[in-house]
């Protein structure tokens, strides 16, 4: 995929936006929140940081793999799927309907292009990706594997095994991202179950960590994926601790947990997608 | 096509069962002060703010962390708690299997397990969250008792049954707004079937939301002169034995009807109890060996095959085997 400019880079968060919550409020059912908050995480990994084939293969030899355990997040990864080429963009119109492609979580057995596990049941990508990034060394296949989870996500035991595991194996070529909004499904994170100093507890089990402050930001998230990187490759997993606003870019939605799984409505919609330019032209 | 048909119940208003759970569990709650309430992020979900509200005491968010959950509810047990957990059907079950096993079932701990969000009419969210295989896995462990209601009101009452029964329980209900066509304030006993229906050519064994497709079947069959018993297998465990093998002597034949996989349903442990007993043809309507798919919920009970026509179809081929 050719380079963008930010310029280019905005402008597709823009347009991936509008789809995402288009693609939310057809079946009144859905999860915009956070596919608001990660617009700028996953764009920047799909037009800019990976490298990657839109010719779909399942084993994705000699590019770099993205998996997204926050399965609820799937209008934006098949947005940003269907907009850098991996399927038809008119096939977001089918999201979540009966007989489609794109099933609520992301699931493989349709055979979406772009998409290798089923996700949706949180606490396993990290898992996943580790196992996967294992392969990877095994082909000898230098490339990368990025595998974003919620922060909500972290109250799951299985992560932390998966965070001790990879440590100890010393699975250097693996970025996990977490979607750090301080927000879950009942409310803030803070309140739900305190997940404390996340940073800390990921150096003590022998992380390399990389905190992205501004991850709405496109160029900060740039940066954040480039210093990721420039840490992978020497015998530690790295984590992206990237900060992000749930809701950000429709005003009435940011910031907060109400907006994790709820559809706009007409209104909301038209509320909203004044808000954020069309780019690329809708679906 | 419902409206014409001439129903030996009906109803005047739709309510999800979720809501008959979280009305009984804030009713336990005023009833037993050792009731307790856990759960996993999903309190708006499950009901349980009401609950919350009311006794913030003694209501335990774990966060999403569901095998941790069922642990700290074995434990509360020691001590006298009665705890009832919640979090949807799949999370409640697949997930925390070895948790429920050791700590609750294997160490007959009284812990309720509820379940939420079960089976395909969970609609959009897909095959991820649509779990059809729970009956089986948690029938399958020995002092499990495991209930599937039909309705909102039978829902709550329920609730309120397995709050004063001791000893581990899984109960089971769902996400969609659907019919509530048995009474309030219902007397719940469990492992006791309720035969809804009369009929002599054929019986429904039918649990969960398709006992409502179960009773639009017997209209629709009575209206082709076939005379249909209707049974609420409301607890596949304990079964109610005697209830299923006086009915089939009767009728000569059945249909199961659950909206979960054939393997590990309600029908097996029907055959199960024929086979030993008094073998009689069968027809199961079910879903047959699949994962379900995102869709309305109406759209996929036609799809996999488990609404009233379905029913109709399978009692039809149930009595000509006989
Ligand atoms: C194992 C499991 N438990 C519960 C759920 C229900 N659930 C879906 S999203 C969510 C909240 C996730 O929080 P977070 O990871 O912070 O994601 P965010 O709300 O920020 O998108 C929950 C509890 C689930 N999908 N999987
Ligand atoms: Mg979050």
């Amino acid at each position: 995929m050719e380079k963008q400019s930010i310029d280019q880079l905005k402008g597709i968060c823009n347009q991936v936006r509008r789809d995402a919550l288009r693609m939310v409020h057809a079946v009144q059912s859905g999860h915009p929140g956070a596919a608001l908050g990660c617009t700028e995480f996953v764009v920047a990994l799909y037009f800019q940081e990976m490298e990657h084939n839109k010719d779909f293969n399942i084993d994705g030899p000699g590019e770099d793999l993205f998996f997204m355990s926050n399965g609820h997040v799937s209008a934006l990864w098949y947005s940003v799927l269907a907009r850098s080429g991996y399927f038809n963009v008119a096939e977001l119109a089918t999201f979540r309907k009966i007989n489609s492609r794109l099933q609520g979580h992301p699931a493989t057995e349709e055979h979406l292009p772009g998409i290798r596990i089923a996700s949706g049941s949180l606490g396993q990508g990290l898992s996943v990706g580790i196992g996967a990034a294992q392969s990877k060394k095994i082909n000898k296949d230098d490339k990368l594997v990025h595998v974003m989870m919620g922060d909500g996500e972290q109250q799951e035991g299985q992560v932390w095994e998966a965070a001790m595991y990879a440590a100890h194996h010393k699975i250097d070529n693996l970025i996990a991202t977490i979607d750090y909004n301080g927000q879950q499904i009942d409310g803030p994170t803070a309140k739900i179950m305190d997940l404390m100093n996340l940073k800390a507890k990921y150096e003590a089990f022998g992380w390399e960590v990389v905190e992205t402050k501004a991850g709405n930001d496109m160029e900060a998230v740039l940066k954040g994926l480039q210093t990721a990187k420039g840490l992978t490759g020497k015998g530690k997993p790295v984590l992206n601790l990237l900060y992000t606003e749930m809701g950000y870019g429709v005003d009435f939605m940011v910031g907060t947990h109400k907006w994790h799984g709820i559809a706009p409505d007409d209104a909301q919609l038209e509320n909203a997608l004044g808000q954020l330019e069309e780019t690329l032209g809708d679906y | 096509m419902e409206k014409t048909l001439d129903l030996k119940y009906t109803f005047t208003e739709k309510k999800d069962t979720r809501s008959g759970f979280g009305d009984g569990l804030l009713e336990a709650g005023r009833k037993n002060p050792n009731v307790v309430g856990l759960c996993a992020d999903l309190i708006g979900s499950l009901k349980m703010g009401a609950f919350q509200k009311e006794f913030p005491e003694r209501f335990f968010q774990v966060g999403i962390a569901e095998a941790n959950m069922m642990g700290i509810a074995a434990g509360m047990t020691i001590g006298g708690k009665i705890p009832f957990t919640g979090t949807f059907a799949n999370f409640s079950t697949g997930r925390v299997y070895d948790q429920i096993r050791q700590s609750i079932a294997y160490s007959d701990k009284n812990v309720k397990i509820c379940a939420s969000h079960a089976g395909l009419t969970l609609g959009e969210d897909g095959a991820t969250h649509q779990i059809l295989e729970d009956l089986g896995m948690m029938k399958m462990l020995p002092n499990m008792t495991v209930i599937n209601p039909c309705d909102y009101n039978q829902t709550k009452a329920a609730t309120l049954a397995i709050a004063e029964y001791v000893g581990p329980v899984y109960l089971r209900f769902g996400r969609p707004s659907w019919p509530i066509f048995t009474p309030a304030n219902q007397k719940f006993e469990i492992g006791k079937a309720w035969k809804m229906i009369e009929g002599t050519d054929v019986t429904i064994f039918a649990t969960g939301h398709l006992v409502w497709e179960a009773v639009v079947a017997e209209a629709m069959l009575r209206e082709e002169g076939i005379s249909a018993e209707v049974i609420n297998i409301h607890t596949i465990k304990p079964l109610d034995v005697e209830a299923i093998l006086a009915s089939v002597s009767k009728t000569g034949c059945c249909v199961s009807a659950e909206e979960h996989q054939y393997n590990g349903g309600l029908g097996d442990s029907i055959a199960q109890t024929l086979s030993r007993n008094q073998p009689a043809p069968q027809e199961f309507v079910g879903v047959d060996d699949s994962f379900g798919e995102s869709g309305t919920p109406t759209q996929l009970l036609e799809k996999y095959g488990l609404n009233a026509e379905n029913i109709v179809k399978a009692a039809k081929r149930a009595i000509k085997r006989k």
